[in-house]
C-alpha cells in the first residue's frame, strides 16, 4: 500500500511519521507526477489558502478532482477537509475546492490560535464507539451535512470527523497526538477500496 | 482535563507544526500583508519596520502600535505574529490580549532584560524564540516556546549567518544521535540545556518542535538552501518588501520553499524578479543581533 501526502505546505511531516509508523509506504506528492502508483492521499492541515495556490499552480487540482470523481481514498484533516468542501465560509473568494465532502464549513468557525483547544472527541462509529483526544488549531467548523455523509465523530453536538464514500475529513489534528485510530480507519477504507478494484478486475477478465 | 481546554502545549505547538513548508513574511502596513496573502504567505509578522530600517535608524526598538497589529489582523485570514523584546513580558501580555496567533520573543528589538527570557508557559499563545546553537534553541524550549527559528543576522540580507545556526543545531542534534548514555550528560552540561531534552533529543532524532529558519533570506535559492538544510519553514524579513518587485518575489520564494528540492523549479522562478534588497556584509555592521539573548 503506497499513500500519498500532499506536501505543498502545512504539517505533512507529521503525517508522514504516523503512516510511517504504522508500516505504510509514503510518497509526498509536490507535483503531478507524484500522483501516479497512490493507493490514497492525505491533505494535511496548515493554510488552505497557500495550499489552495500552490494546488494551482502544480497542476495538481485538476488531477486530484478528477480522482476524487473515481472514487479515490482521499483524509483531509483541517485545511486539508475545507479543499474537500463543498462550500466554505469566510474563505477567499479566489479559493477553489476539489469537492469530495457534502458539507459546509467556516475557515476559522473556533476563532484565532487563542480559541484553539484540545477536547474529548465522541467517537460514533459501528466499529469504534469510543473517545479520542483531538488537537483543534485554528479549525474549521463543520455547519452542515447533506446528502450520504456519515458523522463519525462529535464535540459538544460539534460534528468533528466525517465520511463520505472513500472520502475522510477531520476538523482536527490526529496526526498530533500519539493515537493512530483514525490513520488507520483511513488505512482500512484504502484496503477496501483496493480489494473492490481487484474484484472488478477479475470480473472483466 | 476541561474538555475543551485551550493553551495547552500540544495546542501551541500544533499551530507550528500547521506553518511548516510555509512563507511567513514581514510586513509594516495592512496592504503589505494583503500582498503576502494574495502571493501565498502561511502567516505574516506585523511590525513598524523592517529589520533593515532598525539597523538604519538606531534607538530602542520596542513592540509596535497596537492599532497598526489591529490594522493588519483585520486585513488578512492567516495567523498573524508580532514582535516582543526579550523577557519584556508586559509587551507580551498585550500582544496576547490583541488576540495575535504567535509571539516573536526577538532580538531584533532591543532586549528589555540581561538575564531572562518570558517565562512563555505563563501565556496561552504560543511563541518562537530565536537560537544561534541547540544550547540556546533547548533553553528556550525549556522555557515553553513551541518553534525555534535562527537567529541569522537580521536585517543584512545576508544568509550567511542563519546557515551557520541552522549547521550548528542540526549538526549537533546528528552527534547527539550518535552518543551513548553516559555522553548525554556531557552534552547537557556543555549545551547547558536540561538533560530530559537531550535525552529527548537523542531518542527522537528532532528537536520537540519545529526548526524554522529566520535572518538574512532575500531569495528564492536562499529560501530552498535553508529547507534543504533542514529547516522546516522560513521567515522573510527585509527580503520581500526591500526588494524591487515585492509581489513577484514573494510569490517566487514561496514556490521555491515548496519545491525546494526541484532546480527546475527553482531556476524558473528565479528569473526576472528585478533588484534584491542590496544586503551588508557581516564585517560591514557595528549590532549583531544574533549576539542578544541569553
Amino acid at each position: 500500500m503506497n499513500i500519498g501526502i500532499l506536501a505543498l505546505q502545512g504539517a505533512f511531516a507529521a503525517h508522514q511519521r504516523v503512516l510511517t509508523d504504522l508500516g505504510t509506504s509514503v510518497t509526498l506528492v509536490r507535483g503531478v507526477e507524484d500522483l501516479v502508483g497512490l493507493d490514497g492521499i492525505v491533505l494535511p492541515g496548515g493554510e488552505s489558502t497557500t495550499m489552495s495556490m500552490l494546488l494551482d499552480s502544480s497542476g495538481i487540482h485538476g488531477h486530484l478532482r478528477e480522482l476524487l470523481g473515481k472514487g479515490f481514498p482521499v483524509f483531509g484533516t483541517c485545511a486539508g477537509l475545507i479543499l474537500l468542501a463543498e462550500q466554505i465560509v469566510d474563505g477567499r473568494a479566489d479559493q477553489q475546492q476539489l469537492g469530495g465532502l457534502s458539507i459546509n464549513a467556516r475557515r476559522n468557525g473556533y476563532g484565532r490560535q487563542i480559541d484553539s483547544f484540545e477536547a474529548s472527541i465522541n467517537i460514533c462509529d459501528a466499529e469504534h464507539a469510543c473517545s479520542m483526544n483531538g488537537v483543534f488549531i485554528r479549525a474549521p467548523r463543520i455547519e452542515k451535512v447533506t446528502g450520504d455523509v456519515h458523522v463519525l465523530g462529535t464535540v459538544n453536538g460539534d460534528i468533528v470527523l466525517v465520511r463520505q464514500g472513500n472520502v475522510l475529513g477531520a476538523t482536527f489534528h490526529p496526526e498530533l497526538g500519539n493515537d493512530r485510530r483514525v490513520h488507520e480507519m483511513f488505512l482500512k477504507i484504502v484496503s477496501r477500496h483496493n480489494d473492490d478494484l481487484e474484484q472488478v478486475q477479475e470480473v472483466r477478465s | 482535563m476541561s474538555n475543551p481546554q485551550t493553551g495547552s502545549f500540544p495546542v501551541k505547538r500544533g499551530l507550528a507544526e500547521m506553518l511548516s513548508g510555509g512563507v511567513i513574511m514581514d510586513v509594516v502596513t495592512p496592504e503589505q500583508a494583503k500582498i503576502a496573502e494574495d502571493a501565498g504567505a502561511c502567516a505574516v509578522m506585523a511590525l513598524e519596520r523592517v529589520p533593515a530600517d532598525i539597523r538604519r535608524d538606531g534607538g530602542i526598538a520596542r513592540m509596535s502600535d497596537p492599532d497598526m497589529i489591529e490594522g493588519i489582523k483585520a486585513t488578512v485570514t492567516i495567523p498573524v505574529m508580532a514582535k516582543a523584546r526579550i523577557g519584556h513580558f508586559v509587551e507580551a501580555q498585550i500582544i496576547q490580549s490583541l488576540g495575535v496567533d504567535f509571539i516573536d520573543e526577538s532580538e531584533v528589538l532591543t532586549p528589555a532584560d540581561e538575564a531572562h527570557h518570558i517565562d512563555k508557559y505563563k501565556f496561552d499563545v504560543p511563541f518562537v524564540c530565536g537560537a544561534t546553537n541547540l544550547g540556546e534553541a533547548l533553553r528556550r524550549i525549556s522555557e515553553g516556546a513551541a518553534m525555534i527559528r535562527s537567529k541569522g543576522e537580521a536585517g543584512t540580507g545576508n544568509i550567511v549567518e542563519a546557515v551557520r545556526h541552522l549547521r550548528s543545531i542540526l549538526g549537533d542534534i546528528r552527534r547527539i544521535g550518535q552518543a551513548d548514555s553516559a555522553e548525554l550528560f556531557d552534552w547537557a552540561k556543555q549545551l547547558q540545556a536540561p538533560l530530559p531534552l537531550v535525552q529527548e533529543l537523542a531518542e527522537t532524532g528532532r528537536l520537540p518542535v519545529p526548526l524554522f529558519c529566520a535572518g538574512g533570506i532575500a531569495t528564492p535559492a536562499d529560501a530552498a538552501f535553508a529547507m534543504q538544510l533542514g529547516a522546516e519553514a522560513v521567515f522573510v524579513g527585509s527580503g520581500i518588501f526591500k526588494s524591487d518587485e515585492p509581489e513577484r518575489r514573494a510569490r517566487a520564494i514561496v514556490e521555491a520553499t515548496t519545491h525546494f528540492q526541484d532546480a527546475d523549479v527553482l531556476a524558473k522562478v528565479s528569473r526576472g524578479l528585478g533588484a534584491p534588497m542590496t544586503g551588508i556584509g557581516m564585517d560591514e555592521i557595528n549590532q549583531r543581533y544574533a549576539e542578544r539573548g541569553w
